[in-house]
């Protein structure tokens, strides 16, 4: 430890006014409209003309100390010295001086090697979790999946071809944390946990009964020492007890599937936020390439593209075509794996004789 | 110290990762590679993660360790195989509060690259999926010292446990003009407000809040946060007919009722030549009438948020999105945002007086009902809350049910008199 005196505690947030750009100061609530120049580049006018320039770049979200100077060296040269980044893992190089916007993104491009795109109708950066680099529980990478599938859809990213934006995540396991997307990746499971009975001391036990959504944990004495055992016909293998206790290992390299699931949505226009839902299951869990789930994103994606009407998101587009018509036209069986039996199944059934025939 | 040097002949040996180097992406994998030249320590990282890739398993464990004074922000790993990969035995990631927005000076990008190269591996993560900051690679002195510049330079640790979590605003009125309002001031309140709680983690599980500017949410708050603040508007919402007329003329009449007239979920818009009605009563504020028409038109003059309950990820009972538990609050000024943070602390302490161990907020209204929730937290129903009304008829009223456990009613009932009826036990 160093000498010197305890660094101040509870700061808080940083000052974020002293890291906006000079038109982000200057124009703070007095913006007036945006439009895309072309892909990657927005332009926001402020009600009293002011022009900031945005150039957007897909960013490979974990970088070094090196990269992050390069960034700051291309900023310092063009954009004032500020940057922002976005929910998606973009970051977006702000801009005063049109004259000078295809020297920064030739620089951005050419030098930094990060593709100008991610805006208005394409296909966004790919929000993604820690996976083996540096989670505890993951059951697959995720930026290897994402630099993969970007690499196979870099042109979507680059144009703006789609009936709307296309938002993607990837999660190593089943808890999500990279939410939903239009299209998200996730590990499932196949197996109850297997129990290390010599090390479930570690953990809390009555904790561990208790987190299982499914009430298949109880407390068990094996071999003479307090544990637990889970009751196998409950257990769903979500891995819930996984987290709370590394001692109940839910992971099997052997078993382990990848799942896509299609149709979630933030936004609410047009029609409410909704969450994701089953698409494929059952696809391998395959590094260092994944190729399985490019090419399947890659044909719903297609489908999308062609049958999608103007501003409708992959999940408005579905619900509209019906769910019939989206495995027919991505080719993707249905099965009896995709009809929910969740506590919400009854209402996911359609209570109607509307059908298509 | 951080301990780069244990294991300086390392040679790299990563076949798998070495074909994401190739392709037009940018590959992580080509610059740790570049970047382990000056950083031995990261040639582990890599050849751990090419074990990983080859047998399909995860080295990292995680234990606790904590910056003096606080309860959270540093996630440690510890590897399986620090035999054999010893730089790797303390491997923590330092969470830091990011800037609301994400917004940042070039200074403040290099001091902390050179902070977490300074005490770690250099490995920076903008952003992890709860909007901090993730600086990789410290050991246990290295997670001390890293929190120690960074506090001495004006950041903050971030959160992590059953603490309010570091927060996540869309840009706002930074850069917006759709924001109905400050994202990144409300997010500096709360954020600075409560930061005891985001450091010392003591409630019954984590919470977090998003902020948007507006319903497209760009901050992803209904979906992935249990508290969204969302930016919305009271009354008309401003139409430029001008630039409606311009619209038409640029676009054609067909687009405009293909794509905004029809596409409005409460079929509020309708064109009479060139110029465009709306019924603002029924306009629910979805944002896309605006998306497509930005020129022409803009949220209302007298705005405000709505904030909302409850949304987080499976585990455990499945999916839970928010709903609407506050339909509209000013927040522009300190009164305003005093008025916020009264009712946060209203929320968190039913929540807390009342939620079981690991329960986030939107099991715990899943549990007790949201009637319970309106109740707990001192709130009147609001058909606004609802889609529809219930439809099962099993309801325990009240006003209408005698109390079967015996003692005081809390209501008079209105068709049934316990005490003409007698005890319902004997004494």
């Amino acid at each position: 430890m160093s000498e010197r005196p305890m660094a101040p505690r509870d700061q808080g947030a940083p000052d974020y006014t002293q890291y906006l750009h000079p038109l982000m100061a200057k124009n703070y609530g007095q913006w007036d409209y945006h439009e895309r120049l072309r892909p990657g580049v927005l332009v926001h006018v402020a009600e009293n003309g002011d022009k900031l320039y945005t150039v957007r770049a897909g960013s490979p979200r974990t970088m070094s100390a090196d990269t992050v100077r390069k960034v700051c060296d291309i900023a310092d040269k063009y954009c004032e010295g500020f940057v922002r980044f976005t929910t998606r893992a973009n970051i977006e190089f702000l801009l005063g001086d049109a004259s000078q916007l295809d020297n920064l993104i030739g620089t951005v491009e050419n030098d930094l090697g990060w593709p100008v795109g991610g805006t208005g109708p394409s296909v966004s950066n790919i929000a993604h979790t820690q996976g083996w680099l540096h989670c505890n529980l993951p059951g697959t990478d995720a930026a290897g999946s994402v630099k993969a599938m970007m690499d196979d859809l870099i042109e979507e990213f680059k144009t703006e071809s789609f009936p709307n934006r296309v938002h993607l995540s990837t999660s190593c396991c089943q808890i999500n944390c990279a939410s939903h997307g239009d299209i998200s990746v996730i590990v499932q499971h196949h197996h109850p946990p297997r129990i290390n009975h010599d090390n479930m001391q570690i953990c809390e036990l009555p904790k561990v009964v208790a987190i299982c959504p499914a009430a298949a944990i109880r407390p068990a004495v094996v071999n003479g020492r307090e544990s637990v055992e889970v009751v196998q016909e409950k257990c769903m293998y979500c891995g819930a007890c996984h987290g709370q206790c590394p001692s109940m290992e839910i992971r099997d390299a052997q078993t382990d599937t990848l799942s896509i699931w299609v149709g979630g949505k933030m936004s609410n226009a047009r029609t409410a936020p909704s969450f994701m839902k089953l698409a494929v299951w059952g696809l391998p869990n395959n590094p260092p390439r994944w190729p399985e789930i490019s090419a399947a994103v890659r044909r719903i994606l297609q489908a999308y593209k062609e049958g999608g009407k103007d501003w409708e998101r992959i999940g408005e587009w579905i619900e509209r075509i019906g769910w019939q018509r989206f495995f027919e036209k991505t080719g993707f069986p249905f099965t009896k794996y995709h009809i929910d039996d969740s506590p919400e199944a009854l209402s996911n059934l359609n209570r109607s004789a509307m059908v298509r025939l | 110290m951080s301990s780069e040097d244990s294991s300086p002949g390392m040679a790299l040996n990563t076949p798998l990762l070495n074909e994401l180097e190739s392709g037009p992406w940018p590959s992580f994998v080509k610059d740790l590679k570049e970047y382990s030249k000056k950083r031995p320590q990261i040639v582990q990282l890599l050849n751990q993660l090419e074990e990983s890739y080859e047998n399909k398993w995860n080295y990292w464990l995680g234990k606790i360790i904590n910056v003096p004074g606080y309860g959270g922000g540093v996630i440690a790993r510890v590897s399986e195989k620090a035999d054999k990969y010893p730089a790797l035995a303390n491997f923590h990631t330092v969470r830091v509060i990011e800037p609301p927005g994400w917004v940042y000076s070039t200074a403040a990008l290099r001091n902390l690259a050179d902070s977490a190269e300074r005490h770690g591996a250099g490995i920076l993560q903008l952003h992890g999926m709860s909007g901090d900051i993730l600086l990789l690679g410290f050991d246990d002195n290295g997670s001390m010292n890293v929190a120690e510049d960074l506090m001495h330079d004006g950041w903050d640790i971030g959160g992590s446990g059953a603490a309010m979590r570091t927060l996540q605003c869309c840009v706002g009125q930074a850069r917006c003009e759709m924001a109905c309002f400050d994202t990144m001031k409300t997010t500096k309140f709360i954020t600075d407000s409560f930061i005891e709680y985001l450091h010392r983690p003591e409630f019954v599980y984590k919470f977090k809040f998003k902020l948007s500017g507006c319903a497209n949410d760009c901050g992803n708050s209904i979906v992935r946060s249990d508290m969204p603040i969302i930016g919305t508007w009271r009354g008309p919402m401003q139409v430029n007919q001008e630039k409606v007329a311009e619209f038409i003329d640029e676009k054609g009449l067909e687009y405009l009722i293909d794509n905004v007239i029809t596409r409005c979920p409460t079929r509020c818009l309708s064109v009479r030549g060139k110029e465009l009605k709306v019924e603002n009563d029924e306009c629910v504020r979805c944002m896309h009438c605006i998306n497509v028409m930005n020129k022409a038109l803009k949220p209302g003059k007298d705005r405000g948020v709505t904030i909302l309950v409850g949304g987080h990820r499976t585990l455990k009972i499945g999916d839970t999105m928010s709903s609407v538990l506050v339909p509209f609050m000013k927040l522009e000024t300190d009164e305003d945002l005093e008025n916020l943070k009264e009712f946060i602390e209203r929320v968190w302490e039913f929540w807390n007086d009342n939620g079981m161990d690991h329960e986030r907020i939107g099991e715990f209204i899943h549990r007790v009902g949201m009637a319970t929730f309106l109740d707990g937290v001192g709130l009147e129903p609001d058909p606004r809350m609802i889609l529809r009304p219930r439809t099962s008829p099993y309801i325990k009223f009240e006003e209408l049910a005698p109390s079967r456990f015996g003692g005081e009613q809390a209501h008079s009932p209105k068709v049934w008199n316990r005490e003409s009826e007698g005890p319902e036990t004997a004494d």
